[in-house]
């Protein structure tokens, strides 16, 4: 299984980013190599528009099992990540990417 | 007021809730007393001038924004249309490519460049457009629908709805939304004259300094219009001093224009000085504003 988050920062210790469309990373977690991967998202602050959708592309794109986030997606990047039928993993506000892991493996994220 | 071109006044703010829709009602009130005058409500995504007069409607439409529409049979999925798209309206998620309607500004690039002819723009409805009169005042409002986030086509459409029928009309005022965003700029580009109300505090002035920041970007002459007048402080006349804006008028902060506002009445004729303003604001308009086609 492959986990997005959307994150602050770069490590299992960086805090979950609250914002979907303009989070500032998507760590990608590979639960059968082990591996975490970022890809920097911070080009979406030069768009007025159009974060959300411009956002949910690129996690169609990296093709993750799940999605874990803070506030949950918008209405629109809603209707993009539902039309791939992603799973999605909200209210993991003010976590690390760590603790947003093991409350997602214990049951305790509400899945939007 | 013989000038055969029609006199715009556009009446803006940063801050909202400062008096746009008070003096632009009321100032159109007091025009319409002895010439025609058309009042135009671009605030499309809150208007409220229209509570303010019981006209006979004499026209009404439904006002439509461009959109893509996806063809998945002609689709060849090259993706050309996700890469052209600034606004990220259009997605192309695997064999699907998505269209988001609120999102698009109606720039026909997807459409224009898609190599397959896949993507042909339909029209959309995006709000409503109502004309009313009452005596010498022609009122025209536009109104967005609900889940609609693009308020520029619909305020672009009222105006030429508004050059179109009442081009004979020597004086127009349109009442703009709140801010220095897109709105703004697109109701207040082709006035004449812009009015700045704002309110003597600090988030009046806040904001105030920048609304004056965008019409000086816009090349537009303005004044400035203090409402509520003996609240707050006098740093927004120090700063109106200091910058060399005229201050047009002070309206003063009374419970009673608030009562009748709330009431949905307008107030000049309770005041003979705010008519005295009024008159004063309208004199000023007119003389600046042909000064500036000289």
């Amino acid at each position: 299984m492959k986990i997005a988050f959307t994150s602050e920062g770069t490590t299992w210790d960086s805090l979950i980013d609250p914002r979907f469309g303009r989070t500032e990373n998507i760590v990608i977690y590979n639960e059968e190599s082990k591996e975490l991967t970022t890809v920097d998202n911070s080009a979406v602050k030069n768009d007025a528009h159009g974060a959300g959708t411009a956002t949910a592309q690129k996690i169609f794109e990296l093709n993750p099992d799940v999605l874990i986030t803070g506030n949950g997606p918008g209405e629109n990047a809603a209707k993009a990540l539902k039309h791939i039928k992603m799973r999605i993993f909200a209210e993991a506000n003010n976590l690390t990417l760590r603790q947003a892991y093991n409350n997602y493996l214990s049951g305790n994220l509400k899945e939007v | 007021m013989t000038d055969p071109k029609p006199l715009k006044i556009a009446i803006a703010s940063g801050k909202g809730g400062t008096g746009k829709t008070t003096l632009s009602t009321n100032l159109a009130a007091y025009i319409a007393e002895q010439h025609e005058v058309v009042l135009v409500d671009l605030d499309v995504e809150e208007p409220n001038s229209g509570l303010f007069f019981k006209g006979e409607l004499i026209h009404e439409e439904a006002i439509f924004k461009m959109i893509p529409q996806w063809d998945e049979k002609k689709c060849t999925l090259c993706g050309i249309c996700t890469k052209v798209c600034n606004y990220h309206a259009v997605i192309q998620l695997g064999p699907s490519i998505l269209v988001f309607p609120e999102l698009c500004h109606s720039c026909y690039a997807c459409s224009e460049l898609c190599p397959a002819a896949a993507l042909p723009m339909i029209p959309k409805k995006t709000g409503m457009l109502r004309d009313f009169q009452t005596g010498k005042l022609h009122f025209v409002d536009g109104r967005l629908d609900i889940g609609e986030e693009q308020a520029v086509p619909l305020i672009s459409k009222t105006k030429k709805y508004v050059a179109h029928k009442y081009g004979h009309v020597s004086i127009a005022i349109f009442d703009s939304p709140p801010g220095t965003s897109c709105p703004v700029m697109e109701a207040t580009k082709d006035a004449d004259f812009v009015i700045l109300v704002t309110e003597p505090t600090p988030f009046g002035l806040h904001d105030l300094s920048l609304a004056v920041e965008t019409m000086r970007a816009l090349h537009k002459p303005f004044g400035v219009v203090v409402n509520r007048y003996g609240i707050g402080n006098d740093e927004v006349i120090t700063y109106c001093r200091e910058e060399n804006i005229p201050v047009l008028a002070k309206i003063p902060n009374n419970r009673k224009i608030a009562e009748l506002y709330s009431s949905g009445k307008l107030m000049y004729q309770d005041f003979p000085e705010i008519k005295k303003s009024l008159s004063q604001i309208l004199e000023y308009c007119v003389k600046e504003a042909k000064g500036g086609r000289a």
